[in-house]
């Protein structure tokens, strides 16, 4: 059947995997046909994830990408890969007024550091295929928009943006592509940290031209699009998916 | 913390409202200045000053500044 956008034959790295959009990317990355391998930090939710893959040959590693001596285990037992997805990430809110050297260094950490690393590790140990792809979930915020109370997740994003274009400029000769998706709010377990209540968010929601947040899956499938051969001839970008929320 | 160096600090993380208008008994939801930013910077505040995550719904919950005091005490415990 005719598919410009499925993923039969590759492998897909995704990290981040045990929840939210990492999860829902690694499940319809398997229906796409992809081999995938996942990530995560905690072990039953990655487990949760890897009993919903479709298909067989999948493989789920435990690993903490802040820390050196777990890449490099990861990476030891990970195949050679056709697609990463820089996904796992952190939300810590707070004010400008009230950063700390530590939270800072915490988001900073994990959200861009850590990504950063991994991909000049896969490439440097060769796990990455000519004409691989290589997405990072990124945000609007701190790309397009600001969000109250998002400035250390504002800086993370805004980080991985600018890495995004030079990393795609510098891994071309090599045929590997690097981009982005930039989503709006999506409905996963990074918003019940409880500092927004659920009158707030129903408020915010209407703010969306398109009146909702967005799922998962639906980050997801943009991923894919990045993923796959048919975005062959796309590379140093973001791919907004925000239910609007930017045109106003 | 007293009640009178929690009033104190309350009043600080606000730019717009004089710190004398602060009391015990003020409504803080009342207050022309109260919005979504404030909320924030009142849980960033008690979090810095007592180490506990308040939640938004919670400070929603009471109405003056004393009961506030009361319910942030009642959590360092």
């Amino acid at each position: 059947m005719y598919n410009p956008f499925s993923l039969k034959g590759k492998t897909i790295f995704i990290t981040g995997a045990s929840s939210g959009i990492g999860r829902a990317t690694a499940i319809e990355c398997s229906k796409l046909g992809a081999t995938v391998v996942i990530t995560g930090r905690n072990k039953e939710r990655l487990n949760e994830t890897y009993t919903q893959l479709e298909g067989n040959g999948h493989i789920q590693l435990i690993a903490d990408l802040n820390k050196t001596q777990e890449i490099e285990k990861l990476l030891s037992n990970l195949p050679v890969i056709d697609g990463c997805v820089n996904n796992a990430g952190i939300v810590k809110t707070t004010l400008t007024s009230f950063i700390t050297n530590e939270a800072l260094n915490e988001v900073m950490q994990t959200n861009t550091i850590a990504p950063i690393l991994l991909t000049q590790q896969l490439i440097k140990k060769k796990k990455l295929k000519a004409g691989s792809s290589i997405v990072f979930t990124s945000s609007i915020s701190g790309v397009s928009i600001a969000l109250l109370g998002n400035v250390l997740y504002s800086t993370s994003k805004g980080a991985i943006n600018g890495f995004v274009k030079n990393a795609a400029l510098d891994l071309a000769t090599k045929k590997i592509r690097v981009n982005s998706v930039t989503p709006g709010m999506v409905e996963t377990a990074i918003l019940n940290d409880g500092t927004i209540s659920n009158e707030q968010l129903k408020e915010d929601m209407k703010k969306y031209p398109l009146k909702r947040y967005g799922k998962p899956e639906e980050v997801a499938y943009a991923i894919i699009y990045l993923l796959s051969d048919a975005s062959a001839w796309v590379t140093g970008t973001n791919l907004l998916i925000d239910g609007g929320l930017t045109l106003q | 913390m007293e009640l009178k160096d929690f009033i104190e600090k309350f009043a600080e993380q606000f730019d717009e409202t004089p710190s004398e208008e602060f009391e015990a008994n003020t409504e803080f939801k009342e207050l022309e200045e109260w919005d979504s930013l404030t909320i924030l910077t009142i849980i960033a505040m008690v979090d810095e000053e007592f180490g506990i995550k308040i939640k938004a719904e919670e400070i929603r919950s009471v109405d003056t500044v004393e009961e506030l005091f009361t319910l942030v005490k009642s959590m360092a415990k």
